[in-house]
C-alpha cells in the first residue's frame, strides 16, 4: 500500500482513520496542506491527486493507494516557484498566507476543468465545447476556497495571469 | 469584573481624566509627536513604493511554518471534551474507558490537572492576556456551554480524537442566564471600557431631540460575529530544562509569555512563545484555554503536545463579538444641521471579562452637534467570553449610525454625502481636543467623483435592469489612532552596514514585517536587504498588541526611540574626527549607509567609517518610547468614505453587491501594496457584517448551534467584485511616520454602505444586521 507524493513514493498508514490531510501533514511532514475546518468547508486543504482537485480533509488515506499526489510542494518551492504562486505574489493574492496553498492548487485543478469543458453554475451554455473564460468563471469556480483576509480581489488576478481569455 | 473591579476601574479611570486634562494643555512640543517625525518629509525612498512581501514566496510556497507545524521530538496529540450545559457542576466524570482506549496516554481533568492561578484577564494589567478571568479546568464547575471538561492526550491525532468520544459526564446544571431578555431583566450597568465609562453627554440631547425640526429616531441590531480565521487555532507546546516553550499563533506573544507565567507560577522569562507568521487574527488569536490546557497537559505527561481545535472547538473556547441592540435619534434643523445625537443601547458580556462591545465609539469624535448623549448598557449572560473583533465598535456601531444618517438624509430630501459634510466638526465633539489630521472632506470628494455618485437617483426603487433593483449607498467609516504603552525595540548595526530591529510585534498578514523592514530602511539609510526584521518571539523587546490597528505606531515610536539611541551612540563613536562631530542626535539622520546632518547633507560619515574608526564591530542599542500622551492631546482618528453598489433580486430578495469604493483618510500610506489589501480586507469582512455572518447562539441552551464554515457564512469569491480603494495620502504630523493604522477601518461603514444601497435599491431599511433575503422578500 504506498501513495506517491510529489513523485515520491510513500506508505499509507496502517491506521485508516487517518485522513489524506493528517497523512500529509503528521506524517511526511508536508505541512504547506493546510487545515482550516476538516471537515470540506473551507478548501484549505486541496491538493491535486491525478491533476483532479480534491479536499484532502475528507479523503480517507487509504483510499488512495497507488495514486499520485501532488501537494503545493510539488508545484513549486520559495527558491523556484511555480508562475502561479509567483503570480499570487506579484498580485497580492494573500495576506496570511494560510488559504493560500489550498488556492493555489485548486486554481491548478480548475483551470484544466474549464479546459475540459466542465460547465459551472455561471456558464451562460452549458452544451458549449469550449467554455470561455471571464472573471466570474473563475470566482464562481474558486468559491470552494475561503479566504478570510480578504484577498480574492488579488487571487483572481492571479490566476488572471495564466488565462489571458480571462482577462477583460 | 466585580463591584470591586469596577470601582478600581473608576478610580483609574479618574486618574487618567486629571492627567488627560493637563496632557490636553501642555504645548505640543512636550507631546509624542510634537515634533513631526522626520520620515514624513522623506518622498522618494521605500516609505510609499509598493513594494511586494517579503515573506511571499515562503507562504505560497506552503514553506511558512505555522503554529501546528513544529516538528518535536516524542511529540503526542490531545483533543478536548467540551461540556454541553451552561452552568453548573461536573458530578461524574469517567474517564476510564477513554484511559483504555488504544494510544492514549493520560486523560487531564480538573482532578488531575496541575494547579494553576486564573488568568489575569486582558486590560486588568498591562501585560494581562486572558480572555477571561476564569480558571482553567481546576474544579467541578462549568461557566459556559462549551467550557473544557477534558484533554485526551494519545500518540496520535486519531486515537485522542476516539478516546475523546469515550470521555463520560454528567452534570448537575444551575439556572443559568442565556438569553438577553432575561439578562435584561436582571437589570443592566453602564458598560467600562479601558477603565472609562461608556457614556457621555454634551448639553441635553433629550430636550434638543424634541425640539428640533427634523428627527430619525431608531432601533438597530447586529448579532454575534466570529473571527473565523482560516487558520485554526492550534499549539505545539514543550517544557524544556524548565523553559514552557510555545509555538503559538499569536497577536500578544509577550502578553501571552507573562500571563502563562502568572498562571503556571514560574518566572515570566521562563516562558518563550514564538510565532512567526498567524494564519489571520482579526482579534481572535489572543490567550485562551488552549494553549494553557496544552502547556499543561505537556507538563503532565513530560512530552511535547500539539493541540489543533476542531472549527468546533474555536467556537467553544475563542469569543466572538457580542451582540448589540442600539438605538440612534438624530435631531437637525430643516438645512440638514445635526441639533442632537442620541446612541445608545445593550450588549451582553459575562461577569469575567472586560470587554463590552463599545458601539458608540465611533459617534464620540463624528458629527458636530451641540447636544450628544452616548451610553452602553451592559448586561451579563452565562456564556463563554465576547472579546474584541476586528474594529470592536466602530465596525457595528457604524452601522447604527450611519444608517441613521441615511435615514435623515433621507427625511430632509438631502444629498447623503452633503449632509455629512455639512456636519464636519471643527474640533472633537464629545471632548474638545484639535483634530491631529482630518480630511474626510477630501476623501469623500474623491470617492464620489471615482463612484460616479452623481448618477444615484435619490427617489428609492426607481432603477432596474431587468428583475435587478439597483441601489448606491455610502457611509463614513471611522476608526481611531491608538499607541498603546509597552512598545520597545533594538537596532544592531555592523560594520558591514547590516541592521537588525527587534520586537516582540506579529505578523498576521498585514504586512508588518514587509512595511516596517520599509520604514526602518529608511530611517537608517540603509537598502531593504540590509535590513532584518526579527519579530513574533516573546523574548525580543518590546510589548506590543497587534490589535487596535496600533501595531505600526507602537513599533513607528519604538524605531524611533532606538535609532535616536543609535545615532547618540554613532555620534559619540564618530568622535571628533568625524565630519558629523559637534552635532546633536535631532541634527542628524540616516542616508546612504550612513548619517548625515539633516540640512546640510555634505556633512556625512558611513556607517562602516564610523565603526571602523572605533574600532566596533557592531553597536546594538535598544530603547522605549515615551507614554502614547498624543492620544491624549489631539483627537486622533482615520476616516474613509465608503460607496456601494447593490443588485437585489426583486423576486428573491438577493443581494449582490455589485462595485465598492473605499476612499480613505489614514494619515501616510506606507506601503500601498499591503496597505490596498488590508482595506479590502476590511471591506470584504464589512461584506460579511451585512449580508451573511451571524453567530447563531441558542438563548436556551447557551450552546452556539452554527459552530462551523458551512453553516457560518463568510464571503466567499463569488461574493466578492472588484473592490477599488483609493486614499488621500496626507501623512499626520502627529503619527509615527505620519501613519494611522488601517487594519480595522476597512470593516467599518461598510455594512450601513450596504445597508443604505439596498434602502436605495428597494426602499426597504434593513436595521437588523444580516441583510439576508427573508427581509426584503
Amino acid at each position: 500500500m504506498t501513495i506517491s507524493v510529489n513523485g515520491v513514493e510513500a506508505m499509507l498508514p496502517s491506521d485508516p482513520r487517518v485522513s489524506l490531510l493528517d497523512l500529509l501533514r503528521e506524517q511526511l511532514g508536508l505541512s504547506g496542506t493546510k487545515k482550516g475546518c476538516d471537515q470540506g468547508a473551507c478548501g484549505a486543504c486541496t491538493v491535486l491527486v491525478d491533476g483532479e482537485r480534491i479536499l484532502s480533509c475528507l479523503a480517507l488515506a487509504v483510499q488512495y493507494d497507488g495514486r499520485s499526489v501532488t501537494t503545493i510542494e510539488g508545484l513549486g518551492t520559495a527558491e523556484c516557484p511555480h508562475p502561479l504562486q509567483s503570480a499570487f505574489i506579484a498580485h497580492d493574492g494573500f495576506q496570511c498566507g494560510y488559504c493560500t496553498p489550498g488556492q493555489i492548487c485548486s486554481a491548478m485543478g480548475m483551470i484544466e476543468e474549464v479546459r475540459r469543458g466542465t460547465p459551472s453554475h455561471v456558464t451562460s451554455d452549458i452544451t458549449a465545447e469550449v467554455i470561455p473564460f471571464s472573471r466570474d468563471e473563475v470566482r464562481e469556480r474558486m468559491s470552494g476556497n475561503l479566504c478570510r483576509c480578504g484577498a480574492h480581489n488579488g487571487i483572481v488576478d492571479a490566476i488572471a495571469t495564466l488565462l489571458p481569455e480571462a482577462a477583460e | 469584573m466585580s463591584i470591586i473591579e469596577d470601582t478600581k476601574q473608576l478610580v483609574q479611570g479618574a486618574v487618567m481624566a486629571g492627567m488627560s486634562k493637563a496632557i490636553a494643555l501642555a504645548p505640543d512640543r512636550w507631546i509624542p509627536g510634537g515634533t513631526p517625525d522626520p520620515l514624513i518629509s522623506h518622498r522618494h525612498g521605500h516609505i510609499g513604493r509598493p513594494t511586494t512581501r517579503i515573506d511571499g514566496p515562503l507562504k505560497v510556497a506552503g514553506a511558512a511554518p505555522f503554529a501546528a507545524e513544529f516538528p518535536m521530538e516524542g511529540m503526542v496529540y490531545a483533543a478536548l471534551a467540551n461540556s454541553t450545559i451552561a452552568k453548573g457542576r461536573i458530578v461524574e466524570l469517567d474517564t476510564r474507558t477513554a484511559e483504555e482506549a488504544p494510544g492514549v496516554i493520560a486523560v487531564m481533568t480538573h482532578r488531575n490537572a496541575p494547579r494553576l492561578s486564573p488568568p489575569p484577564a486582558f486590560m486588568s494589567s498591562p501585560k494581562a492576556a486572558g480572555g477571561d478571568s476564569l480558571p482553567v479546568m481546576q474544579d467541578a464547575s462549568i461557566h459556559w456551554n462549551g467550557e473544557p471538561v477534558a484533554v485526551v492526550i494519545a500518540q496520535t491525532q486519531e486515537q485522542a480524537n476516539h478516546a475523546r468520544s469515550l470521555v463520560r459526564v454528567t452534570y448537575e446544571a444551575e439556572p443559568a442566564i442565556t438569553s438577553l431578555g432575561a439578562a435584561k431583566a436582571r437589570g443592566s450597568r453602564t458598560a467600562m471600557f479601558m477603565g472609562q465609562p461608556l457614556h457621555d453627554e454634551v448639553g441635553d440631547a433629550d430636550a434638543a431631540l424634541a425640539a428640533s425640526a427634523v428627527n430619525v429616531d431608531a432601533s438597530y441590531s447586529t448579532p454575534r460575529h466570529n473571527h473565523n480565521a482560516i487558520e485554526l487555532h492550534g499549539v505545539t507546546v514543550a517544557w524544556q530544562d524548565g523553559v514552557l516553550r510555545i509555538h503559538d499563533a499569536s497577536q500578544l506573544v509577550a502578553h501571552e509569555a507573562w500571563t502563562l507565567a502568572q498562571m503556571f507560577g514560574i518566572d515570566e522569562d521562563k516562558v518563550v512563545v514564538t510565532s512567526p507568521f498567524v494564519g489571520g487574527g482579526f482579534g481572535g488569536k489572543c490567550l485562551w484555554q488552549h494553549q494553557v490546557l496544552a502547556a499543561a497537559a505537556s507538563r503532565m505527561v513530560g512530552r511535547p503536545v500539539r493541540l489543533v481545535l476542531s472549527r468546533e472547538d474555536v467556537y467553544r473556547l475563542v469569543g466572538g463579538r457580542s451582540n448589540t441592540e442600539q438605538r440612534v435619534a438624530l435631531g437637525a434643523d430643516p438645512d440638514g444641521r445635526i441639533k442632537a445625537i442620541i446612541h445608545e443601547g445593550v450588549t451582553p458580556k459575562t461577569a469575567f471579562n472586560a470587554m463590552p462591545e463599545p458601539f458608540i465609539l465611533p459617534t464620540r469624535s463624528a458629527y458636530a452637534s451641540e447636544t450628544i448623549k452616548l451610553d452602553v448598557q451592559a448586561v451579563e449572560l452565562d456564556m463563554l467570553s465576547n472579546t474584541f473583533m476586528r474594529a470592536p465598535g466602530e465596525s457595528v456601531g457604524t452601522f447604527a449610525l450611519e444608517s441613521a444618517l441615511d435615514e435623515l438624509a433621507h427625511k430632509l430630501d438631502m444629498d447623503p454625502i452633503e449632509l455629512r459634510i455639512r456636519n464636519e466638526p471643527e474640533k472633537d465633539p464629545t471632548n474638545g481636543l484639535p483634530f491631529s489630521s482630518r480630511h474626510i472632506v477630501e476623501a469623500w470628494r474623491a470617492g464620489a467623483e471615482r463612484f460616479g455618485w452623481s448618477a444615484r437617483k435619490p427617489a428609492s426603487g426607481t432603477v432596474r435592469d431587468g428583475e435587478w433593483l439597483v441601489g448606491m449607498g455610502c457611509a463614513t467609516a471611522t476608526y481611531p489612532y491608538y499607541r498603546m504603552p509597552g512598545g520597545a525595540a533594538r537596532i544592531t548595526l555592523t560594520r558591514e552596514g547590516h541592521a537588525t530591529v527587534d520586537i516582540a510585534a506579529h505578523e498576521m498578514g498585514m504586512g508588518t514585517a514587509t512595511t516596517h523592514t520599509m520604514v526602518a530602511a529608511e530611517r537608517l539609510g540603509l537598502p531593504l536587504e540590509a535590513v532584518t526584521f526579527n519579530y513574533g518571539d516573546s523574548t525580543l523587546p518590546g510589548v506590543v498588541l497587534a490589535g487596535g490597528s496600533q501595531q505600526t505606531a507602537s513599533i513607528g515610536a519604538s524605531v524611533i526611540a532606538a535609532h535616536r539611541a543609535l545615532v547618540k551612540e554613532l555620534l559619540k563613536l564618530a568622535g571628533n574626527d568625524s565630519p558629523l562631530a559637534g552635532l546633536k542626535p535631532d541634527e542628524v539622520g540616516g542616508t546612504d549607509c550612513g548619517l548625515c546632518k539633516l540640512d546640510d547633507p555634505a556633512l556625512y560619515e558611513s556607517y562602516a567609517s564610523i565603526l571602523g574608526r572605533a574600532q566596533r564591530v557592531s553597536v546594538c542599542v535598544e530603547a522605549s518610547p515615551s507614554a502614547p500622551m498624543e492620544i491624549m492631546h489631539w483627537s486622533m482618528h482615520s476616516h474613509g468614505a465608503m460607496f456601494c453598489e447593490v443588485r437585489v433580486h426583486a423576486v428573491t430578495g438577493e443581494v449582490r453587491v455589485s462595485r465598492f469604493l473605499g476612499s480613505f483618510d489614514c494619515g501616510r500610506i506606507l506601503n500601498p501594496k499591503t496597505a490596498g489589501s488590508q482595506f479590502r480586507g476590511g471591506i470584504i469582512m464589512g461584506l460579511g457584517l451585512a449580508l451573511m455572518e451571524e453567530t447563531r447562539f441558542d438563548e436556551r441552551s447557551g450552546r452556539i448551534v452554527n459552530p462551523s464554515l458551512s453553516e457560518y457564512h463568510v464571503p466567499v469569491h463569488m461574493d466578492v467584485p472588484e473592490i477599488d480603494v483609493i486614499w488621500t495620502d496626507i501623512p499626520d504630523p502627529h503619527a509615527p511616520m505620519g501613519a494611522r493604522g488601517i487594519g480595522e477601518i476597512g470593516i467599518t461603514g461598510t455594512a450601513a454602505a450596504v445597508a443604505n444601497a439596498v434602502f436605495n435599491a428597494t426602499g426597504k431599511r434593513v436595521r437588523d444586521l444580516p441583510i439576508t433575503l427573508d427581509k426584503l422578500m
